[in-house]
């Protein structure tokens, strides 16, 4: 018997006026997998990522996560599920330090936050798994109880990726986790989502080639919304089609 | 001194000798003024917890100050009278009975209110939260049994555990403990987990969104506290004034509670009690010198709100070398909108050279 797939969308359609930014996307993620999501600026990869946490609604088709059908289901009641992703732009508490970014989303995870006496700050119970999130993800201890709003892009990148574990996540939805990172940090980014994906299976969405390359053990190409090849990175780097859409505007550069 | 519950202790304490020093100044018009601040202070405290706890920015919270100032009129109007209110509530006078009411009248007006404003965000939340307000005001307006434009007098209210309320001193210290009772709880909510949640709502929907977090539930509880807290006030007030009428309702009111709050310090502990300090006194001053105060008062207003970032609590800070705390927003600075960039209409990062495989 085949293994289901952690999460499965079937014939998405998403339309923004008379821009069809999703186009009959149909794609499914495999327990274990790291499936990663390319095409080029504006295929609508964001969009998609969007639809999967409902955050966008979509026009038709159905969006499964662990065999249930989570199409109508508003975003916070997914990631209670186990859907959990990272923004491109990061979209973290500006105020709070890293640690309280971080300790917030423990707090999510471990129920409903109607808790009016005790201060939070000082709870082992948030603060001890927020740190081991913070661990994993490689950011400086130094850094914890730095306000978000001093962190460098670099570090911005690993706390929402830190926050995104904190949720307890079945499956990462990763949205250019390495957009705007120097070499040597999307190396270090590259080396924790490997890691990673030992454990937690995940759909990258990702600029960066090299990195795809390395990590993913499937890939979708996508153009104008519409998958058009989708298979091993062997099979991508050889399908004519892709060649011709997309990576090969590269190859000539 | 580094932290804000040290300024807030202190100045409770210094406060609370006003009705020693006063006599000794020759103004016992001071004990009155001080009381109306601390009242005032409740209110304004409360509206921080939406405003700066939440992000929340309504426009309406004088509704639940005249809801629990009408709650003791009205109790005392049957009182009065001897006929029971709706023909099963006995009026009364006792601020033991009618504060604990006005509290619970407030927080239900709140629950309500909020649970429909709450539906929308930004501008419309304003708008429809200052809508609801002006509907309850017009309401006790046209309400003639219970004096209409003209509003209720209170003459005789019941000693409250043998103490005399019309004893201006007395009045003033029960006002200020509530005042104290009130600060530690909002800073007790605001360092909870529910504040945490709360500041996280002010931060960024998107991302309490994003880490499974139904803001709703959590946006009307701060709405319902912060109308408890309104409602207290103005049941205060009413003692205090012996006097209730619709002008507590009065969008000018949730203005003037507004001005208290960003004059004081946005999502600071101390600020909004320091904020009501500042209007009620300027304002007893400045209509002391002339008939056209406002005048005076307005440009006030704009210049430490431009130049004070924090408002007084931030000038504060700023003269003890405080750290700027988290929560601390520049004055005037409204809470960032809700209107997040659309994801696909920020620029693609595009693609690095040399990033494409080679084969």
């Amino acid at each position: 018997m085949a293994e289901e797939p952690v999460l499965s969308v079937q014939r998405l359609v998403k339309r923004f006026g008379g821009l069809v930014a999703t186009d009959d996307l149909s794609l499914q993620v495999m327990p274990g997998e790291l499936h990663a999501l390319i095409g080029p600026n504006g295929a609508g990869k964001t969009t998609a990522i969007g639809q999967i946490m409902g955050e966008i609604t979509p026009d038709a088709g159905v969006i499964r996560f662990m065999g249930e059908d989570i199409t109508g289901m508003p975003t916070p009641a997914r990631v209670r599920r186990g859907l959990s992703r990272t923004f491109q732009i990061t979209q973290l508490l500006e105020d709070d330090t890293a640690e309280g970014n971080v300790a917030l989303a423990v707090q999510a995870r471990a129920g409903h936050g109607f808790r009016f006496w005790r201060d939070a700050a000082r709870d082992a119970r948030l603060r001890d798994p927020a740190r081991a999130a913070l661990a994993q993800v490689g950011l400086a201890e130094a850094r914890w109880d730095v306000p978000v709003a001093d962190l460098s892009h670099g570090e911005r990148k690993q706390l929402e990726l830190a926050v995104a574990l904190a949720t307890g996540p079945r499956l990462l939805l990763l949205d250019e986790p390495m957009a705007g990172l120097g070499a040597s940090e999307s190396l270090r980014m590259t080396e924790v989502l490997r890691a990673l994906k030992e454990r937690i299976p995940i759909l990258l969405v990702e600029h960066d080639m090299d990195a795809v390359f390395s990590l993913a053990d499937r890939i979708s190409v996508l153009v104008y919304g519409h998958c058009i090849a989708s298979g091993s990175p062997h099979q991508i780097r050889h399908d004519p089609q892709v060649r011709a859409a997309y990576l090969s505007e590269e190859e000539g550069v | 001194m580094r932290d804000e519950r040290a300024w807030a202790v202190l100045l409770l304490v210094l406060a609370a000798f006003v009705p020693v020093v006063a006599p000794m100044l020759d103004s016992p018009a001071t004990v009155t003024l001080a009381t109306r601040i601390a009242i005032y202070a409740i209110a304004a405290s409360s509206l921080n917890l939406l405003l700066g706890g939440g992000g929340l920015v309504s426009f309406g919270h004088a509704a639940y100050y005249g809801l629990g100032g009408y709650v003791v009129g009205i109790l005392y109007a049957h009182y009065v009278s001897g006929e029971a209110f709706l023909g099963i509530v006995p009026g009364t006078n006792d601020l033991l009975v009618t504060l604990p009411l006005a509290i619970l009248v407030g927080g239900v007006g709140a629950l309500v209110i909020g649970a429909l404003s709450l539906r929308t965000s930004g501008v419309q939340f304003i708008m429809i939260t200052l809508a609801f307000a002006q509907m309850l005001f017009f309401l006790f307006v046209s309400l003639k049994a219970y004096g209409g434009d003209d509003g209720l007098a209170i003459r005789r209210v019941a000693p409250v555990f043998g103490m005399n309320l019309r004893d201006p001193a007395t009045l003033y210290w029960i006002c200020l403990g509530l005042l104290a009772t009130w600060l530690f709880l909002m800073d007790r909510v605001s360092r909870s987990r529910f504040g945490r949640v709360l500041a996280g709502i002010r931060q960024g929907e998107r991302r309490m969104a994003a880490i499974g977090v139904r803001t709703y539930p959590y946006k009307l509880a701060a709405f319902v506290i912060a109308g408890m807290g309104a409602a207290m006030a103005g049941a205060l007030m009413v003692n205090q004034a012996r006097f209730v009428s619709p002008d507590m309702m009065h969008w000018t009111k949730s203005g003037e509670l507004m001005v208290m709050v960003i004059l004081g310090g946005l999502g600071t502990l101390v600020g909004p009690a320091l904020g009501a300090a500042a209007l009620v006194t300027l304002e007893y001053t400045l209509s002391g010198l002339t008939e056209h105060w406002q005048f005076i008062l307005g440009p006030i207003l704009v210049l430490v709100v431009l130049f004070a970032r924090g408002g007084l609590m931030g000038a504060v800070r700023q003269i003890a070398g405080m750290r700027r705390a988290p929560e601390a927003l520049p004055a005037g600075e409204l809470p960032p909108g809700r209107v997040q960039p659309e994801d696909r209409a920020a620029p693609d990062m595009p693609l690095r050279p040399g990033a494409a495989p080679h084969g």
